[in-house]
């Protein structure tokens, strides 16, 4: 994956197959501790601990169409080869988190990328599941919480054309706050 | 700033809209294959470019692009379905971000399906 929001958004499908009515993906990235930390955590359906040990296997999945599952292995090296630590922890019945640590400055330090575009295509392609998404950096904090806007939208569905532009922009501006453009 | 008095708004307009939208009998739909083998071959760039050139022609109601899994093809991705109500599902293979604006506009404006894009086209 040339960008770890790619490896989020793949990951962050396992909980849309474990039927989770809520998601959450949090990026919290220092300069000043060269760290960055990526959790996803669900409450679908979660996995036994025997699933548990074989998910970072390529060669187990839960799917029929194909026999390989690359999504979380591909995670966890992006995290490894930077020096940084991978982990899964899950119960039957009350979900999943992983969690990815990386060490920022190291030479095989994949790019963040375009978290935002990650969490807008989420919403977009899953309106009926909560998200709750925060990034944090060393000059504040974004959170996005889709049971906020549920609030305000009432009956109307997050993925309306204009409700998707304007968490496109609520993203954007809010970025460059935390990123010091603003 | 993005405001909330601003998604207010929104939420007055679209339930203004909703009955419309429900009722419209030939919305389409675009799915993009957007499991670990798509979304490595870049599947986001192209789901992207369907969302920018459907609401650049003002078409954002009556199509709606969404994500699907692997459908047992990774050799051909970027894969995108697409379905008009009517008309047979046509699967569409390795398509790039700049192959969007011709399979909407012949597709699912016109009708017309991009054939050289598809999938019995690349395979023979």
């Amino acid at each position: 994956m040339r960008e770890l929001s790619l490896n989020v958004m793949d990951v962050a499908q396992n909980s849309v197959r474990a039927k989770a009515s809520l998601v959450e993906i949090s990026v919290e990235e220092s300069d000043r501790d060269d760290s960055m930390v990526i959790t996803i955590s669900d409450n679908g359906c979660g996995m036994t601990e025997e699933q548990v040990q074989q998910v970072t296997d390529p060669f187990f999945t839960t799917r029929t169409t194909r026999k390989v599952g690359l999504g979380v292995p591909l995670f966890k090296l992006s995290a490894e080869q930077t020096g940084g630590s991978f982990d899964i922890r899950s119960r039957i019945g009350e979900g999943t988190t992983t969690t990815a640590r990386y060490v920022k400055s190291h030479v095989d330090m994949t790019p963040l990328g375009d978290i935002n575009s990650t969490v807008e295509i989420f919403i977009r392609c899953n309106p009926d599941i909560d998200l709750v998404f925060t990034h944090r950096t060393d000059l504040g904090e974004l959170r996005l919480d889709t049971r906020e806007l549920r609030e305000v939208l009432g009956d109307v569905s997050l993925d309306t054309p204009d409700v998707l532009e304007w968490i496109r922009q609520y993203l954007e501006e809010q970025s460059q706050i935390i990123y010091g453009g603003a | 700033m993005k405001s909330l008095a601003e998604l207010q708004a929104i939420r007055d307009r679209a339930r203004a809209n909703v009955t419309l939208r429900k009722e419209n009998p030939n919305a389409a739909r675009v799915l993009v294959g957007m499991a670990t083998c798509g979304i490595a071959a870049g599947a986001r760039p192209v789901l992207n470019a369907f969302v920018e050139e459907i609401a650049k022609r003002g078409l954002s109601e009556d199509i709606t692009v969404t994500q699907t899994g692997c459908i047992g093809i990774c050799q051909f991705e970027p894969v995108v379905e697409v379905e008009i109500p009517g008309q047979d599902k046509v699967t569409y293979v390795k398509v790039a971000p700049e192959m969007v604006p011709k399979i909407v506009n012949d597709h699912l404006v016109n009708r017309n399906v991009v054939t050289e894009y598809t999938i019995g086209a690349m395979t023979k």
